[in-house]
């Protein structure tokens, strides 16, 4: 089947598979390989992506159900050389290791932080029970968040 | 100023942040197009005969190129991993497919080549296996009796045993306690799982591995392939974490090379999650029993490690780990008897490998909990059984019972330290008040000491090539190769700091064994002590290089030359100067040094944990509410990456005294064979932790470091765990197993009630 789908604002159209999967379409199709896969039961949270400014699994999702739709990735965050806040907090309060994970976090972070940036560190650390890290040990991560967080409701004031 | 020491920014990381790094599932190599897509069979049992494989259902699936089984492959089988008293029986060798007899549920039976990914799930299911069920052997006492063997052509199930006993060992004590303590079976579990792809080009293969160590990979890959060095190429690209489970080339990957030589395409296989926590290596998976004996004063006199090792199917890393633990026997303490003895067999299981800490976590654990077991029965508090028993200060370099020789240690420092952030004192006092109250939710508070061991494997080394390029910015070579440490940021400032160089021209290369074909890699927290240290040296022979050029070329005495700004300037004249481009330019054999680092013995870095924990001891419940740390691994060189690796190494140890497990029913089959079911911590479940510094250097390397990639793990585990067992103590309660899940702890508790 033929799906279009605006991804990092950019409109793309591919023949795809019924049972492709939307994060095979992302790193197959559009050659965005940013977006990883973890796990085959929705448990990790390496996949995670905006779909229509939301994060989503995109290991849960059909490129199918993404038709019409507009889908953010890892590669389509920072503003050219200048990266988005949630990137630049992550890299300051080393909120990773190898990386893996990260795309995932990343996207889930901001999406929580556009839904609330006045989180408190037990809100961001049940805000992120569906992302994974082997690596962090998760502290940094929450201290990225926050001071992501942080900077974006001073900005809001 | 220098730049050591200082919270310098990770260079990897503007790179994973915007495009998510290369992983080897993300290379887009043209030596790689057109790549078959490898899908194991894998056995639904635990232990059978094979009594036929029907591949006809899935040759007639539309993209299948390929499907093989055991018999059509002529590789010689892997030779088991050197065991705990020399090597294992060498029956016990595996094959890439399993061949005659199946041995642990997710042993690969059969491949299959497919066009596309989705197609190989297709095809993998319509391979059938025939299968005479034989009886499992699960459990290591099970395995013990030999009733039942694995390797009927071995005779035993038994890979090998070391140590002795003593029977007079606890003469003389007051008191002695023994227990039998599980230190169960976990997964590594990295975020990315395994992943391979091969491609020949003539006569040459490389292999794309996500992995710790390219060149042993390339070394157990020319041994299995019958190939020499200049035909085999192994390239690691970024790798998603290893934590000891991706150290060495395993069977499915090594097949590899013989399929893309086969279908003559080049190949790519990426295992499931689900097939990931049944097929690669667990670890952990220790029996043990300790006794422990000594004055009602608190004074340790005598310490008994007992060890069954869990190898699982075959004997990998897990048939040598053992001894690692026996070396690490008494941890930071000063106990006048000490002995341990170890007993490695192979089960109907995943098999066992190395895994953050591989063997020395095994060690802290037991000791760490036989403490509160003495300290419980002396009625002593725990911390001072601790202080009391210490190694001092004035007994470095302390040569232990297990063989060691610690090199440098503040023990009683360290734990003081921890004891007064955490205000021990008032933790003890709330504890009382709850306790007297009789409240539902009880304090736990948990300690422990430990010492590791790191560049256990020193003997070694490292390499660490310096080079100049002729535009004056820097190349470094180095066979550590990181999954996510941080060596390009550390590496970089420790040439920069010498060398005087901006970070931004440093680069640090690492993981492709046709640019550095000898060295050894990174596993047991070796990188900064060895690699680091040979990148070190090989920066000051850069140096001393570039100013006896400098001083050639200007016509001046060395002494007269000093580096400033990034280049090389006559005191007192700036205006003559060369830069480390002129330099490079006009040096005739280049500017670059090579350096071989190996260090004279291992170093011990060490800690000391406390824990805080509060348990509904109406449900069981625990809530893991503080963690208060010193991992002093000597001199720092980057806080922010030091930082890092305790945090992670403190969740994975907790998680193991909390949450995860895998566990096998009676039959063999694994009962957590996804992240559904595998409790992977998660943020939800930590506290933030605290963290104090403390550097005591090492005598052993010119930059008194240690290391600390294990060390958050082996001190969080046993304080999380006596924690959790301190909480219910009042109730008599003296012992859980980890981990210590709501439905352990609620049984203990009533037991007591
Ligand atoms: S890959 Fe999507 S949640 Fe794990
Ligand atoms: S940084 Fe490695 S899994 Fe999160």
């Amino acid at each position: 089947m033929q799906v279009s789908i605006n991804v990092n604002g950019e409109q793309r159209s591919h023949e795809v598979e019924d049972r492709t999967l939307l994060v095979q379409y992302l790193r197959d199709d559009c050659g965005l390989t940013g977006t990883n896969i973890g796990c085959d039961t929705t448990s990790c949270g390496a996949c995670t992506v905006l779909l229509d400014g939301e994060s989503v699994k995109s290991c849960t999702v059909l490129a199918a159900q993404a038709d019409g739709h507009e889908v953010t990735t890892i590669e389509g965050l920072a503003d050219g050389e200048e990266l988005h806040p949630m990137q630049r907090a992550f890299q300051q309060k080393h909120g990773l290791q190898c990386g893996f994970c990260t795309p995932g976090m990343v996207m889930a972070s901001v999406s929580l932080v556009e839904e609330n940036p006045n989180l408190t560190e037990a809100e961001v650390r049940a805000g992120l029970e569906g992302n994974l890290c082997r690596c962090t040990g998760y502290h940094n991560i929450v201290e990225a968040v926050l001071t992501a967080a942080k900077e974006k409701s001073g900005a809001a004031e | 100023m220098s730049i050591l020491g200082t919270r310098v920014e990770r260079r990897e990381d503007p790179r994973l942040l915007t495009v998510g790094g290369t992983y080897v599932d993300d290379l887009r190599d043209p030596a790689l197009d057109g790549a078959l897509h490898v899908t194991y069979v894998r056995s639904p049992l635990a232990h059978a005969k094979i009594t036929g494989i029907d591949t006809s259902a899935a040759w007639e699936l539309p993209g299948v190129v390929g499907v093989f089984t055991a018999a059509d492959v002529d590789l010689p089988p892997f030779p088991p991993n050197a065991g705990i008293s020399g090597p294992p029986p060498a029956a016990m060798a595996r094959p890439h497919l399993a061949s005659g007899t199946v041995r642990y549920v997710g042993e690969p039976v059969a491949v299959v080549l497919t066009e596309t990914w989705a197609l190989g799930e297709d095809a993998a299911e319509l391979v059938s296996g025939d299968y005479e069920p034989l009886d499992p052997v699960v459990d290591v006492g099970d395995a013990l009796r030999d009733e039942v063997l694995l390797f009927p052509e071995a005779g035993t199930n038994v890979t090998g045993t070391s140590g002795e006993l003593d029977d007079s060992l606890f003469e003389g004590c007051e008191v002695v306690v023994t227990r039998q303590i599980e230190n169960q079976r976990v997964a590594a579990a990295p975020l990315e799982v395994r992943t391979a792809a091969c491609a020949w080009d003539g006569h040459k293969v490389t292999l794309w591995l996500s992995n710790q160590n390219a060149q042993s990979c390339r070394d157990e890959l020319m041994a299995n392939l019958g190939l020499p060095q200049e035909q085999v190429r192994v390239i690691t690209p970024d790798v998603g974490g290893g934590f000891g489970a991706k150290i060495g080339v395993e069977q499915e990957a090594a097949l590899l090379a013989f399929l893309a030589k086969r279908a003559d395409r080049p190949v790519k296989w990426v295992e499931s999650r689900s097939e990931n926590l049944v097929a690669m290596t667990h670890g952990r998976a220790q029996r043990q029993v300790v006794t422990i004996g000594g004055r009602r004063d608190g004074t340790v006199l005598a310490y008994r490690l007992e060890i069954i090792q869990d190898v699982g199917a075959y004997p990998r890393m897990g048939a040598f780990l053992p001894l690692l633990t026996r070396f690490m026997v008494s941890g930071v303490y000063d106990i006048p008897k000490v002995e341990s003895i170890a007993r490695a067999v192979v089960t109907n299981t995943t098999p066992i490998g190395a895994y953050r800490g591989a063997g020395r976590p095994e060690a802290t654990a037991a000791v760490e909990r036989a403490m509160d077991l003495f300290a419980a029965e002396t009625g002593v508090d725990p911390a001072e059984v601790r202080r009391r028993n210490l190694v001092r200060p004035e007994q470095f370099p302390y040569s232990t019972p297990g063989g060691m020789t610690y090199d440098t240690g503040e023990y009683l420092k360290g734990l003081v330290a921890v004891l007064e952030a955490a205000d021990y004192r008032a933790l003890r006092e709330e504890q009382a008040e709850r306790r007297a109250e009789g409240a539902t939710h009880q304090l736990g508070i948990g300690l422990a000491s430990y010492v590791e061991i790191t560049a256990p494997n020193n003997t070694e080394g490292e390499t660490g090539h310096v080079e100049i390029r002729p535009d004056g910015s820097v190349l470094v070579l180095t066979g550590s190769s990181p999954h996510g440490q941080g060596h390009w940021t550390s590496y970089a400032m420790l040439v920069s700091d010498q060398l005087g160089i901006d970070l931004d021209k440093i680069e640090v290369v690492h993981g492709d064994t046709d640019l550095i074909p000898k060295r050894v890699g990174t596993m047991g927290s070796r990188s900064l002590q060895l690699g680091g240290s040979a990148v070190h040296r090989a920066a000051v022979d850069v140096k001393e290089k570039a100013r006896k050029l400098a001083a050639e070329l200007i016509e001046i005495d060395e002494a007269d030359l000093e580096l400033t700004d990034g280049s090389w300037q006559v005191r007192g004249t700036p205006n003559v100067s060369l830069s480390w481009a002129e330099l490079a330019q006009r040096a005739e054999d280049g500017l670059a040094a090579d350096v071989h680092f190996t260090e004279d013995r291992p170093t011990f870095p060490f800690g000391s944990h406390l824990a805080v924990v509060e348990v509904d001891t109406e449900t069981g419940k625990v809530n893991y509410l503080r963690h208060v740390t010193v991992d002093d691994a000597g001199v720092i060189i980057n806080p922010i990456l030091t930082e890092g690796q305790r945090h992670g190494g403190i969740a994975q140890g907790a998680a193991q005294a909390l949450l995860e497990e895998v566990s096998y029913d009676a039959d063999g089959n694994p009962q957590n064979a996804n992240l559904a079911d595998y409790a992977f911590i998660t943020a939800a479940e930590l506290p933030s932790f605290e963290l104090l510094t403390m550097e005591t250097p090492t005598t052993l390397n010119p930059l008194g470091v240690k290391g600390i990639g294990e060390a958050g793990t082996i001190g969080a585990t046993p304080a999380v765990h006596n924690a959790v067992v301190d909480a219910v103590s009042h109730l008599g309660v003296r012992h859980i197993d980890m981990p210590t899940t709501p439905e352990r702890v609620w049984k203990a508790i009533q037991v007591h009630s």
